[in-house]
């Protein structure tokens, strides 16, 4: 009897002490510096449309929700886990275009391959002829500030590059917009009414609407208002004549837009450690931050928290010739075939935690380390990698941790 | 109609309760001690019945009711009150060797099909089922039946478990109470201090949606929300479901369980249009008490292989891997708070899920999409058949790519509190 009173007590203490302590068994919000997911500031109406946006992001889409029959992806979030840099088994294929006049295989599916189709249906290939680049998709977050950096301040980069002692010179990719998007009112179009576009790793892509139109029905091959028309493989010739259905809503896609639009921007960490202060130091000096520029400022938003914000992305939005290196054959818009937009590098010490804990850097995936991918760097940044490469080892081990650190 | 039939058969049974409370002795009680299993085979017979008079009629159920409060990375919905399940079966006798059982439930269960408990609260059939013995080896069992695919899956009646939630391999790797329209036999054999059974049914089965569906992954309760399955085959051939039991009363219970067929619509009216792909489970199960402490051990882990179609994308895995270990430990056992024979147990349950085994094409490296959970708890037991229990889990899941930074992956913690009755 003693013994059922002591152990139903010890039950009963124990039940107590675990809802006292319900609160620290609960796991809590991770350090939002180490994490991409969040929204900036904004009104509760503003939150709602968020909430919208984030839940059509990550869900996953089936042949019955018009996944298909060609695609990439079942998701966005699938290729962007965590508002994050995407892994190699979503890589992406596009071809058919090798200058700057257009894509020439438009007829047999260009610009993209889609790598996954539906069962039943056969895989699409590459035509004969076609030259091609693989890409990864780049990160999300903070692309709503990207979007918000006037032309001008493009155009301004682009001037200042003709001083640089090491050659580096870099472009805004202009090319032409599709009915649908509508240009910013700051736009500096060039006289053949092309726009300077900065999203992609071409940056052919003008705005984060198009981005998103394009991601729907090449990615996922989902159909809307804006492009309705399904991928399809010309070895089927079955090429759709008339628009589809549209099988995401314009609510929906909008939601989506208006939810990567208002992504926070990646935080940069360990600010205060004197290795990653040095290594900014490096990272200068070296000559890295003549393209990777270290702040922007973005123009008007009506959302209060993008609007004139100073913000820090290491890219210039402009696109810059990395040599035979990384030259794939394969271009969009008026960039050469070696020319690449200059990969913002905000959240690239976060870039393990959606790559299985390694690194697949570049367009698509082949650097492994940070290390390899500046040494892959040529082109217009050849100066910079060549002193990479003799740095001391402390120098090097600074840059290194101060690139962890964005 | 389901509905109707409901509505009616709930009518119908408070008309006998109304009675009863006029004579109780009209409504005999099987007391069944519902936390002893017999063969897991066993367990859609092995539940408390009451008898209708000299009706050849018995009638049971269970209800399922918890409270939740869980948090992952910080994120929470609040304190959730859910009413999971009621469930009625009525099982007759229509001769002394022939015998029917129907299960009809109200299910609501957020940790089974998210699929389905996004649509809410459904009834449906869940077995009604004719027994029919030719001998006590082989005897004949037609309708609806659940697969006897593990352990789980039949002897998965709420007041039987110490925890409020089912085993996460069990109802989103398996799908949990997998019941279809089909026929088979099955038998059983005693020797001395041994028990063997088997069980073989063929049966209508899954179609394209286990890697078509709204969570991502090869998803074999995405198949539940198909409920055409009940009338036609979406690949026309049966699905084969084996069970082989041995118990032993000194050392416990073993199974070992395949089930396997075509899940794909691989023609559409007469015309091939894809190849025949196979899903196929093997499952083991264990179960035993240990005599000198009475700790209850029960375990079950499950194996599944899909055929995946070539140039499909690998979110949709061809293995996975999981399954659950609980340890029930009685501590007071005897007269609590006037309650006759009451039981406290402390009990704890490990699990493991894999829904992506495997690595990828294209960096070689390993495949997440996996999730581990402990989750220790308390119970009382006032009867046999009426369980009031607390858990706290801990949960940790990441995504495909490893992520465990997110809305539904990352770190949860989970508090429960429910009960759960035979009545």
């Amino acid at each position: 009897m003693k013994k059922k009173a002591t152990v139903l007590t010890a039950s009963i203490s124990l039940i107590i002490a675990l809802l006292s302590g319900c609160y620290k068994l609960l796991p809590q919000m991770p350090d939002p510096t180490n994490t991409l997911c969040g929204p900036v500031s904004l009104s509760n109406a503003q939150s709602v449309l968020f909430a919208k946006g984030n839940d059509a992001f990550f869900a996953i889409r089936t042949a019955a929700t018009g996944l298909g029959p060609y695609f990439v992806s079942t998701g966005c979030g699938e290729c962007h886990s965590s508002d994050n840099r995407g892994h190699p088994f979503t890589m992406l294929t596009r071809f058919g275009q090798a200058d700057t006049t257009g894509n020439k295989f438009l007829a047999e599916g260009g610009p993209q391959l889609q790598n996954a189709n539906l069962p039943g249906y056969q895989p699409q290939q590459l035509p004969p002829g076609a030259t091609s680049a693989r890409f990864i998709a780049p990160i999300t977050a903070g692309v709503g500030f990207l979007e918000l950096v006037p032309d001008s301040a493009i155009l301004a980069m682009a001037a200042e590059n003709q001083q640089n002692p090491d050659g580096v010179g870099g472009h805004p990719n202009y090319n032409s917009i599709p009915s649908y998007v509508i240009p910013f009112a700051n736009a500096i179009p060039r006289g053949d009414g092309k726009y300077i576009c900065r999203f992609g790793r071409k940056a052919s892509t003008y705005n984060l609407l198009q981005q998103v139109a394009v991601a729907y029905n090449h990615d996922m091959g989902i159909t809307s208002t804006f492009m309705p028309y399904d991928p399809y493989n010309y070895l089927d010739q079955t090429a759709p004549s008339s628009p589809g259905t549209p099988e995401v809503d314009n609510s929906t896609l909008n939601s989506v837009v208006f939810y990567v639009t208002c992504l926070q921007t990646p935080n940069q960490r360990d600010t205060g450690n004197p290795v990653v202060q040095h290594g900014s130091q490096v990272f200068n000096s070296i000559g890295c931050a003549a393209c990777h520029r270290p702040t922007l400022t973005t123009g008007y938003s009506p959302i209060d928290a993008l609007s004139y914000q100073t913000f820090s992305p290491y890219t210039d939005l402009l696109v810059h010739d990395m040599g035979p290196g990384l030259d794939d054959g394969y271009t969009e818009g008026n960039a050469s075939t070696a020319e690449w937009r200059t990969t913002p590098l905000w959240g690239l010490g976060l870039t393990p935690g959606v790559q299985g804990g390694n690194y697949y850097l570049l367009h698509d995936g082949r650097a492994h380390s940070i290390e390899q991918a500046i040494t892959m760097h040529g082109g217009e940044a050849a100066a910079s990698a060549n002193r990479f490469a003799n740095l001391s080892a402390t120098d090097h081990q600074a840059l290194i941790t101060f690139l962890k650190s964005l | 109609m389901i509905k109707t039939l409901f509505t009616a058969l709930t009518l119908s049974l408070f008309f006998y309760s109304a009675t009863a409370q006029i004579d109780s002795s009209l409504l005999r009680t099987h007391d069944t001690d519902t936390t002893k299993k017999g063969l897991a085979m066993d367990a859609i017979y092995d539940r408390p019945f009451l008898k209708l008079g000299k009706l050849p009629v018995s009638i049971g159920g269970y209800v399922e009711s918890n409270w939740q409060y869980a948090s992952t990375s910080g994120i929470t919905v609040g304190n959730q009150f859910q009413f999971r399940r009621f469930s009625l079966f009525v099982a007759s006798s229509i001769s002394k060797r022939i015998k029917f059982l129907s299960e009809i439930e109200y299910e609501n269960d957020p940790s089974g099909d998210p699929d389905q408990a996004k649509k809410g609260p459904e009834f449906e059939i869940e077995y009604a089922a004719l027994d029919i013995e030719l001998h006590p080896l082989l005897n004949l069992r037609g309708g609806m039946i659940v697969n006897p695919i593990g352990s789980f899956n039949q002897n998965h009646d709420g007041p039987k478990w110490e925890f409020t939630d089912r085993p996460i391999a069990m109802t989103q790797m398996l799908p949990a109470t997998w019941n279809n329209t089909g026929f088979g036999i099955y038998g059983k054999h005693y020797r001395k201090n041994w028990m063997f059974g088997y069980e073989i049914y063929l049966t209508g089965g899954f179609n394209d949606s286990i890697i078509d569906n709204t969570q991502g992954k090869t998803f074999l309760p995405a198949a539940k929300s198909n409920t055409s399955r009940f009338t036609s085959s979406a690949s026309g051939e049966p699905l084969i479901t084996a069970k082989l039991s041995a118990r032993n009363n000194n050392i416990g219970e073993l199974g070992l369980s395949y089930m396997g067929g075509v899940y794909n619509t691989w023609r559409v009216e007469g015309t091939p249009v894809d190849d025949k792909r196979s899903v196929r489970v093997l499952d083991v199960d264990f179960n035993t008490v240990l005599p000198a402490t009475r700790t209850a051990l029960t375990t079950e882990w499950a194996w599944v292989f899909v055929d995946i179609p070539p140039n499909y994308t690998q979110q949709y895995s061809n293995r996975q891997f999981g399954g659950f270990a609980d340890i029930v430990q009685p501590v007071i056992r005897g007269k609590i708070l006037d309650w006759e024979n009451a039981v406290v147990n402390l009990a704890v349950r490990l699990e493991y899920v894999d829904w992506n085994v495997g690595k990828f094409t294209s960096t070689g490296t390993r495949m997440y999409n996996d999730l581990w959970s402990i989750m220790p708890g308390i119970s009382f037991r006032p009867t046999q058949q009426t369980v009031l229990r607390f858990n706290y889990r801990h949960q940790h899941q990441r995504d495909i790519t490893g992520n465990t930074i997110g809305a539904t992956i990352g770190n949860t913690g989970e508090f429960n509190f429910g009960i759960s009755t035979y009545f």
